[in-house]
């Protein structure tokens, strides 16, 4: 098995509030992500599928049906938009970096035809990134 | 959905690799330059990974305050700064970045209690890292059921 990841950035706001917590415990949860002005950050995206090398073209999969499966899956809906306000995902769910792997998880996994996702990445910055590989 | 999350941090520690098991010469054999009597030091880049269901009220697999503040009680303080082979864990062990990375994991699994410690990774230098599990998987085999599609 080889294992091919295909990295893409994104950019995007969001800020973290739920409704069901009073202002206070809004505060005490999420800190400065509280701020209902919403901040932003440069996200960088780590697609990573799985399969074997298909014997006539050499391919896990096509690098380019890849670059255009994330696009319109995912960068088309998320690039400088406001996670909060325009993503669907994210109309009753908060927009954390671990919600938001699982969203471009679900995303992607029915969309690679022939190929196997095997991993979704997501930094948020430098020192932050979240892994989810579809495990129940 | 099952997500890891890995944050990283740095500290700056320096340590001699010496063995007693080893004669002078065997340890300047085995060790190199790093077994140098006045040590060297290393800027070391530190991955903790933890893993769990985002809970559903915060989004999150555990609050990453409550992570950081971890880590500035619990291994900043003993750590950033230090001379790893003054350290009891490193009293009679080897302080490579192997068993520095064995510590790190052992410190978080054992103390900190909101979210499962899955592993840790440390970068020594840019050229080599270090990555321990507790002797579990570094990380999931493919799921089967994606597979399979």
């Amino acid at each position: 098995m080889v294992y091919l990841t295909r990295r893409a950035e994104f950019s995007a706001s969001h800020f973290y509030h739920n409704p069901k917590l009073s202002p206070e415990e809004n505060r005490r949860v999420f800190g400065k992500c509280n701020n209902p002005h919403g901040h932003g950050h440069n996200y960088t995206l780590e697609v990573t599928v799985a399969g074997e090398v298909d014997a006539r073209s050499g391919f896990v999969i096509d690098l380019k049906d890849l670059k255009e499966i994330m696009a319109r899956e995912v960068l088309d809906g998320m690039d400088h938009r406001h996670l909060n306000e325009e993503v669907p995902e994210f109309s009753d769910r908060i927009p954390t970096t671990e919600n938001l792997a699982i969203a471009i998880w679900n995303r992607l996994v029915d969309k690679l035809r022939g190929a196997k996702l095997y991993r979704v990445r997501v930094y948020e910055t430098d020192d932050l990134f979240v892994d989810v590989y579809g495990e129940a | 959905m099952k997500a890891y999350l890995t944050r990283r941090y740095k500290f700056s520690a320096s340590h001699r690799l010496h063995s007693p098991e080893f004669s002078e010469q065997e340890n300047r054999r085995m060790y190199g330059k790093c077994n140098n009597p006045h040590g060297h030091g290393h800027n070391y880049k530190i991955e903790v990974t933890v893993s769990g269901e985002p809970v559903a009220d915060t989004g999150m697999i555990c609050n990453l305050a409550d992570l950081d503040g971890f880590v500035d009680r619990e291994i900043m303080p003993q750590f950033q700064f230090s001379n790893l082979n003054q350290l009891d864990a490193f009293r009679d062990v080897v302080p490579t970045t192997e068993n520095l990375s064995r510590e790190l994991f052992h410190l978080f699994r054992d103390k900190f209690r909101l979210a499962k410690v899955e592993k840790i990774r440390i970068e020594e230098t840019m050229m080599n890292s270090f990555e321990y599990a507790g002797g579990g998987q570094l990380r999931p085999v493919p799921n089967q059921e994606v597979y399979d599609r």
